[in-house]
């Protein structure tokens, strides 16, 4: 941090200023001009807390993408099937059984299940060959897309919150005061803080079992050089299979989240896929602090540009992608 | 016939030998085949019937030349790019904004003849400026970039309602009547079709055999060694993507004359890609692969249906057919049904001239 400071000081003097604006917006109760032109701020609150939320479930989403990118060089374009088929997949456990923490871990360990089968059948045959990999996943996800259109057909799902998760809760945050001189703290859904909550866990989870196990010291070995890994005589074919599985079974995690605070129907699996793609080129390829840096970054742009600009909204997001590509075409986090 | 055999008695050397440049760069003029196709094409509206002539022919030379421009890139560039229908649709867009239609608080109302050039400056710009973004980062990663320019493209014009009408697009556009011809009647419109897919079938194929298309080929092998070469990769690829938008930008025009209208259904993700499937399964080492790519899908695509109910199963399972025989061409024959004919044909000479060697020996 010191020696950032030290080499772009400009640089380091806005973005402080940057975040004390942030926090200043976050904290302090605004001024009537500026809730003039600017709207109420329990507007600009919600905005920013369901961006961070959103930017949770895209994380999920896209580190199983970009672990399995980072390690395979396999662009998986199925990874948003995969995200749907979770989620119709917690659905059905949670309708049927009624419990949604049965619902997680089965969604992961189908989808986890699926991408075993998927890497031991169809990539490992064809290892090296980026394009190809890229081509099979492509035909995956039309196929997948037409088998879960088959079964599911074209409704509207949405996963029931548990009761104990249902309501709001009041954040110590401050949006007004009421005339009477009685604050007015923020209510904010307490599943979404939940969800958010947890899937923070999992980043840092991810980021321990990565930096400080064996087998993450293998899999970090392996994004590097893996000929050179496999040459050392760990047993490369099978870290594939883990780590795809771990991937997928991420994927069908944010399944079920996407699937309680949103809705699953056919065409989440694009979305999904898109937001994954628009995550990792911002975040860096292969790299899980760089997913969860877009993921935020992702989130917030869309939440904020759908409630301030709601016809361009998808152009923020767009923007930034083409200004990280312009700046640093690595991404913001890769190491290269 | 005749000024040709003249042309070999006198035996100039100077004239056989743009004689012979001009068989190598078009080798379709020596290839009897390929004039007995041109000429099913030209007489197809005395054969087929207004919905053949239509929905057959006219829709897969319109995909057909959408998917030509993404084979120009794949193929002699090593650039898989997604978002050729997306520029198409662009196209389609600007056609609808700039000419005529029913949504008359959108549309400018140029006449055909300004909106159109317009609308195929517009695309290719966009096409040029998506390319010169994708170029930032090699290899796989085009294809990431590309299918998220495609993608953006298809939310945003769901989401915006000042220029693309949102969800429901842009309604009965106006089509080009001029020369006391209504030129999206049957006959003239397939005429007007098969006329751009051959002028751009051709360009195409000039363009890879011209100095420009050899550099990019020399990019796509090895960018490293073009670039010590004194050639600039990125340039090269920047003019690629900028000749495939025009492409594309005409299939686009094609495209919303074709349908009279447009929306984001059109431009949609899954539309991009089966612009990629129609160039795979047809085959991205030639020109012509696209326009066999699109005349198989356009025929599953119209035919699936009655097919599959015909045997007694469900007639909305026709993406999963094209995926199935997608992921079978991806498996078995890099080089799609082109690939397969060839090797076929290979063997079919193989066997035949071990079988004549057999017989002599």
């Amino acid at each position: 941090m010191a020696s950032f400071i030290e080499r772009h000081p400009a640089w380091a003097l806005i973005a402080i200023i940057a975040i004390a604006v942030v926090l200043w917006l976050v904290f302090a109760i605004w001024p009537p001009g500026l809730e003039a032109a600017f709207g109420r701020k329990r507007v600009f609150l919600n905005a920013v807390l369901n961006g961070i939320t959103l930017g949770g479930l895209y994380f999920l989403v896209a580190s199983g993408f970009t672990l399995i990118f980072g390690l395979m060089r396999n662009v998986n374009l199925a990874h948003g099937s995969l995200y749907l088929f979770g989620g119709y997949i917690g659905y059905a456990i949670s309708s049927w059984t009624g419990s949604w923490i049965l619902s997680f871990i089965v969604a992961f360990v189908v989808v986890a299940l699926v991408g075993v089968i998927l890497q031991l059948a169809v990539f490992r045959r064809m290892e090296g060959q980026d394009l190809r990999q890229t081509m099979v996943t492509i035909g995956l996800s039309i196929v997948f897309a037409d088998l879960m259109l088959w079964v599911f057909g074209g409704d509207f799902y949405q996963i029931q919150t548990p009761s104990w998760l249902i309501g709001p809760v009041q954040l110590p945050l401050l949006t007004a005061i009421k005339s009477s001189g009685e604050p007015v703290y923020l209510q904010y859904p307490l599943v979404r803080l939940v969800i958010f909550a947890a899937s923070v866990a999992i980043g840092i989870a991810m980021w321990l079992a990565l930096n400080r196990t064996r087998i993450g010291m293998i899999v970090r070995a392996g994004v590097d050089d893996r000929d050179i890994l496999a040459a050392t005589g760990v047993r490369i074919q099978l870290v594939f299979v883990l780590v795809f599985a771990l991937g997928a079974g991420l994927a069908g995690i944010a399944g079920v989240v996407g699937g309680t605070f949103q809705s699953l129907s056919p065409g989440e699996d694009t979305r999904f896929l898109l937001a994954s793609l628009v995550v990792v080129i911002v975040g860096g390829m292969g790299s899980i602090p760089g997913a969860a840096l877009g993921a935020v970054i992702i989130g917030l742009a869309e939440q904020l540009g759908s409630v301030y600009i709601p016809t361009y909204a998808i152009v923020v997001t767009f923007l930034i992608m083409v200004l990280v590509l312009a700046l640093r075409p690595q991404g913001l986090l890769a190491r290269r | 016939m005749s000024l040709l055999q003249s042309t070999q008695f006198r035996s100039d050397p100077a004239a056989s030998a743009t004689r012979r440049a001009f068989l190598r760069a078009w080798p379709d003029f020596q290839n009897p085949a390929a004039w007995i196709v041109a000429l099913i094409l030209v007489i197809m509206p005395l054969i087929a019937s207004g919905f053949f002539l239509i929905e057959i022919f006219a829709t897969t030379l319109i995909l057909g030349v959408i998917a030509l421009s993404l084979m120009f890139l794949a193929g002699y560039g090593g650039m898989v790019s997604l978002m050729q229908l997306t520029i198409a649709g662009f196209a389609g867009y600007m056609v609808a904004v700039f000419g005529v239609s029913g949504n008359a608080n959108i549309s400018l109302g140029w006449p055909w003849w300004l909106a159109t050039p317009m609308a195929l400056a517009l695309a290719t710009l966009f096409g040029t400026l998506g390319g010169a973004l994708a170029v930032r980062t090699e290899g796989i990663y085009t294809i990431m970039i590309t299918l998220a320019i495609g993608a953006a493209f298809y939310y945003f014009t769901n989401q915006n309602w000042a220029i693309f009408n949102g969800h429901t697009g842009i309604n009965t556009v106006a089509t080009p009547h001029f020369w006391g011809v209504d030129w999206r009647a049957d006959i003239a419109f397939y005429y007007v079709t098969l006329g751009v897919a051959a002028i751009c079938y051709f360009a195409v194929q000039y363009v890879s055999r011209a100095p420009f298309g050899l550099a990019l080929q020399g990019v796509r092998d090895n960018s490293r060694r073009m670039a010590a070469l004194g050639f600039n990769p990125n340039a090269h690829r920047i003019a690629a993507y900028a000749f495939a938008a025009f492409i594309a930008g005409l299939g686009g025009v094609l495209q919303v004359w074709n349908y009279r209208q447009i929306s984001p259904g059109s431009v949609s993700v899954g539309a991009c890609i089966d612009i990629l499937i129609i160039a795979v399964v047809g085959g991205i080492t030639r020109p012509i692969g696209p326009f066999i790519g699109a005349f198989i899908f356009v025929l599953l695509r119209t035919f699936a249906l009655d097919v599959l109910i015909k045997f007694g199963l469900d007639g909305n399972r026709f993406r999963l057919l094209i995926g199935l025989g997608f992921l079978a061409i991806v498996f078995w024959s890099s080089d799609g049904v082109i690939g397969l004919w060839e090797r076929w044909r290979q063997r079919n000479k193989s066997t035949a001239t071990r079988r004549s060697g057999g017989h002599h020996g």
